[in-house]
């Protein structure tokens, strides 16, 4: 697991005056599944763009398999399967077409492909569309495609922007599921998402973006033993009162974030925290303790909600 | 600002009264604002495009033409004299359909504003209206333009001639409001296209009599000029423009039958538009 | 271990002049046309042959009644036999620049079907190739359905005339790499339209249907800059049999369009997707 397959060492890109990603440093490991998590506009995609050989960098150093895309960009891209935040399939072909003619991109052969491409079409569960056009797919449909779509080659790193948005619950089991059975051979698994659970599911080890620089690394569980207390007591006033109890509450515990509708407190023991405020004749309409999770990491460190 | 207060304010301000009074002309205002934004080249287009006809086909080709006809002459006038008329009603035909064809297929399919118009309290009847007038207005001065140019040229014979303005215009607005209400239930737009370019739009202006008299060409083929209205259009152009001979009767007909085409595409379009919207 | 096909595949033109911009995929896009091609819709096929037919029947027929001869070359001919050869240019033209203007632009911007073909091992010049490739198959049958059509009628008096098909293949190929040389740079698509409307002076001052003597000087000379008017005079040429070296002149003025139109596709495509 030592082995680097991506590589990047001060990576910057800029777009005019803006700078989208900001002088990263990180690096991905062989089998490794490995995500990046920040609000919009952090830099994600134009990471992952970056190493999908697709989006030229400004400063640094990126290598991938050892390479450098600006010099290599189609051999590198012979070892991805990209799903970009943006559907953007062949709408002048249909279901089957679409997969098919992507594995001739490739290069590979005509049976080849033909066999993977049934494989594909039962996997996206899209076998009642196999020869509908594009167009006439639903939006979870066509995402389901896209994922497909980059399996087609079967790639040694697959790189997901996003993929389960759009894709109602068993579609994403069965997503993770395929994911979890691909990591086991041996893929590279490259995510960014805005669903924690999906992170915290999926990720061997996390990024946090913010204004194109990363906020933190670590595995899931690290992040939160280091970002995070162990629990978290929430608790809601109605949106007229937070604003008079807000001071008592900032009192009774180290740290605490006020969100539009509710407060988060901080705490290694949410009851008795609880306790405390019913003590102090505070009386919560709503209040629940639970364990600290990966959004709260985020909460602490882009001072976002995660559904902007 | 609390909820409550954002309800009061759109109480007081919105008055379905005048929506539906104007509404089609707040559609016709973003149309046109949005019209606006191309407006130099809309004009450039206006009056580039009867400057090279004119030279080409009508001062280069009737130059040839002139000569070979002698004095006889087309339709016993210069070929120039001739076709000006014929350019006329093609440019106001042209330019209706651009402002018809692309905001319907845009406002259905490609960005969805219709629907959304929709979703305030105009209709689908006031979109359709509103759309059409956006058109009638770019038609209007696209004609004006070609007309000054026709002008400047010398193609114009007769001290009537400045009637063939709205008898132009009459045609390009029959023949937008048509395709309006055709573009509006379409669903693939890339072989409308097609068929529009090459099978509606291009046989209409090479067998309208276009060029030369519609008669001229055989029997079968003649038919297209009957239901075209850039023929009715140019029969009445020409009539006015230099005298062409024609009968009182069938100056009756050609202006009658565009101004039926206008009626129909009118009533289809705002009935195809308020059953799309409401798909 | 786990070896994809693909990467062996790709790994095979590694240190190939090029690499980066070219993968040899030009097959495969030529599959993907005729895929489309497959469902597409019969009166789209059939509307690029119709084009310049319906042209020669009304101009042919109808401006052949006002001027039944026209003086080219030092000889009379008719009018059909005089328009017939620019015509077929023309429509080369037109089809090329439909194919690689509109179209390319909707895939480019619209759909972003070439994103997803740059996300695999293809490199922009497969792209670029690939689209031109499959417009010129279009053109070739184009130009041949023509000339099935005019042959018979007598319009092409001499046995050169057969080689304005491969003739009408070069105008389009280059017509077709300039086309997506200027799409690529294009950003909205009433852009695009200001490039297909320079097409009708371009199509009204190439001496389509009526020799370009009748000009005066100054616009003789305007008129012969004009790629089209290069194109009408190669075809014209060989369709009358008046074979003379200026129709190689002719010729390599489409040879120096590929050129240039192919180098500054590849280029820009790469900076586009590379964005
Ligand atoms: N092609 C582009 N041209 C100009 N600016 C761009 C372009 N692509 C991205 N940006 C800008 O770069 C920044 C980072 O964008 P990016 O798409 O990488 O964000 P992201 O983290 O993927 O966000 P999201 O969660 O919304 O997908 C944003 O400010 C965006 O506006
Ligand atoms: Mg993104």
């Amino acid at each position: 697991m030592s082995e680097s397959l991506i590589s990047a060492r001060g990576l910057t890109k800029k777009f005019g005056d803006l700078v989208a990603v900001d002088g990263i440093d990180f690096d991905v490991s062989k089998g490794e599944s490995f995500g990046l998590l920040g609000p919009n506009g952090a830099g994600k995609s134009t990471v992952m763009r970056m190493i999908g050989a697709t989006s030229q960098r400004d400063a640094g150093v990126l290598t991938i398999l050892g390479k450098d895309p600006d010099k290599h960009g189609p051999q590198i891209r012979a070892h991805l399967g990209v799903v970009p935040q943006q559907d953007n399939l062949d709408t002048e072909l249909s279901v089957v077409e679409n997969l098919y003619i992507y594995g001739r991109y490739f290069g590979l052969p005509r049976a080849f492909v033909k066999s993977k491409v049934e494989e594909l079409v039962a996997f996206a569960q899209l076998e009642e569309k196999r020869n509908a056009k594009v167009q006439s797919l639903s939006g979870g449909m066509k995402r389901r495609l896209t994922i497909a779509r980059a399996l087609v080659s079967e790639p040694e790193i697959l790189m997901l922007d996003e993929p389960t948005t759009g894709l109602d619950p068993q579609a994403r089991h069965i997503l993770w599921d395929r994911l979890f059975r691909l990591k086991e051979q041996g893929v590279t698994l490259v995510i960014t998402t805005h669903f924690m659970d999906e992170a915290e599911q999926l990720c061997d080890r996390l990024i946090v973006m913010d204004k194109g620089k990363i906020m933190a690394e670590g595995s899931p569980s690290s992040l939160i033993k280091d970002y995070s207390t162990k629990e978290v007591l929430e608790v809601r006033f109605g949106s007229d009162r937070n604003q008079e109890v807000a001071d008592s509450l900032r009192a009774m515990c180290q740290r605490i974030e006020e969100l539009p509708d509710r407060f988060l407190m901080y705490t290694e023991d949410g009851e008795s925290l609880l306790e405390k405020i019913y003590a102090s004749g505070l009386h919560p309409k709503t209040s629940l303790v639970r364990r600290s999770s990966l959004e709260d990491v985020f909460l602490r460190l882009t001072g976002r909600t995660l559904i902007e | 600002m609390s909820m409550t207060t954002i309800r009061q304010g759109s109480a007081q301000l919105v008055n379905s009264e005048k929506v539906r009074l104007r509404g089609a002309l707040y559609v016709a205002e973003a149309r046109i604002r949005s019209m606006m934004k191309w407006i130099w080249l809309i004009i450039g287009i206006a009056i580039a495009n009867p400057v090279l006809y004119l030279i080409s086909v009508g001062i280069g080709l009737g130059g040839l033409i002139d000569e070979s006809v002698g004095v006889a002459g087309v339709d016993g006038v210069k070929y120039l004299t001739f076709l000006a008329p014929a350019l006329l009603a093609q440019a106001a035909i042209q330019g209706a359909l651009e402002e018809t064809v692309y905001p319907t297929i845009e406002g259905f399919k490609w960005n969805r504003t219709f629907f959304s118009m929709n979703s305030t309290p105009l209709s689908g009847v006031q979109i359709s209206i509103g759309v059409f007038l956006a058109a009638f207005f770019r038609t209007v001065y696209t004609v004006l333009f070609y007309f000054g140019v026709m002008w400047a040229f010398g193609a114009l014979d007769s001290p009537a001639a400045w009637l063939a303005i709205p008898t132009a215009i009459l045609a390009g607005t029959a023949f937008g409001a048509l395709m309006q209400a055709l573009a509006a239930r379409l669903e693939n737009e890339n072989i409308f296209f097609v068929v529009l370019g090459r099978f509606i739009m291009m046989p209409l202006f090479l067998f309208s009599g276009t060029f030369f008299p519609l008669t001229s060409m055989p029997f079968f083929l003649q038919w297209i000029g009957w239901i075209s209205p850039l023929w009715h259009a140019t029969e009445l152009g020409r009539y006015l423009t230099y005298g062409h001979a024609i009968s009182p009767l069938m100056l009756w007909v050609h202006f009658l039958l565009l101004v039926s085409m206008l009626v129909v595409g009118l009533y289809l379009s705002a009935r195809l538009f308020t059953k799309r919207l409401a798909k | 271990m786990f070896i994809p096909m693909a990467v062996a595949i790709a790994e095979a033109r590694m240190g190939k002049r090029g690499e980066r911009f070219y993968s040899g995929r030009v097959p495969q896009l030529l599959e993907r046309g005729f895929i489309v091609f497959r469902s597409s819709t019969w009166m789209i096929v059939l509307s690029g042959f119709v084009e310049p037919v319906l042209y020669l029947l009304s101009f042919g027929y109808g401006i052949g009644m006002l001027l039944p001869t026209i003086e080219s070359g030092g000889e009379s001919i008719k009018y059909a036999v005089f328009i017939a050869p620019a015509l077929l240019a023309t429509s080369a033209m037109n089809g090329a620049i439909y194919d690689s203007t509109m179209n390319v632009f909707f895939k480019l911007t619209h759909d972003r079907i070439y994103h997803g073909m740059l996300a695999t091992s293809m490199g922009p010049l497969d792209v670029a190739l690939g689209e031109i490739g499959w417009a010129l198959l279009r053109g070739f049958s184009y130009a041949s359905a023509f000339m099935v059509v005019v042959i018979p009628l007598g319009l092409i008096p001499s046995i050169w005339g057969i080689l304005a098909i491969p003739a009408a293949v070069l105008i389009a190929f280059g017509f077709a790499s300039c086309g997506m040389a200027i799409t690529s740079y294009m950003k909205s698509f009433q852009q695009l339209e200001i490039v297909n409307m320079l097409l009708l002076p371009m199509f009204l001052f190439s001496g389509s249907f009526f020799p370009l003597s009748v000009f005066p000087q100054w616009l003789q000379f305007i008129a012969n800059l004009l790629p089209l008017t290069h194109a009408i005079n190669l075809v014209r040429g060989l369709c009358l049999g008046n074979i003379n070296m200026a129709l190689a002149g002719h010729a390599m003025y489409f040879v120096i369009m590929i050129i240039c139109g192919l180098f500054f596709t590849t280029k820009r495509l790469n900076a586009l997707f590379m964005k």
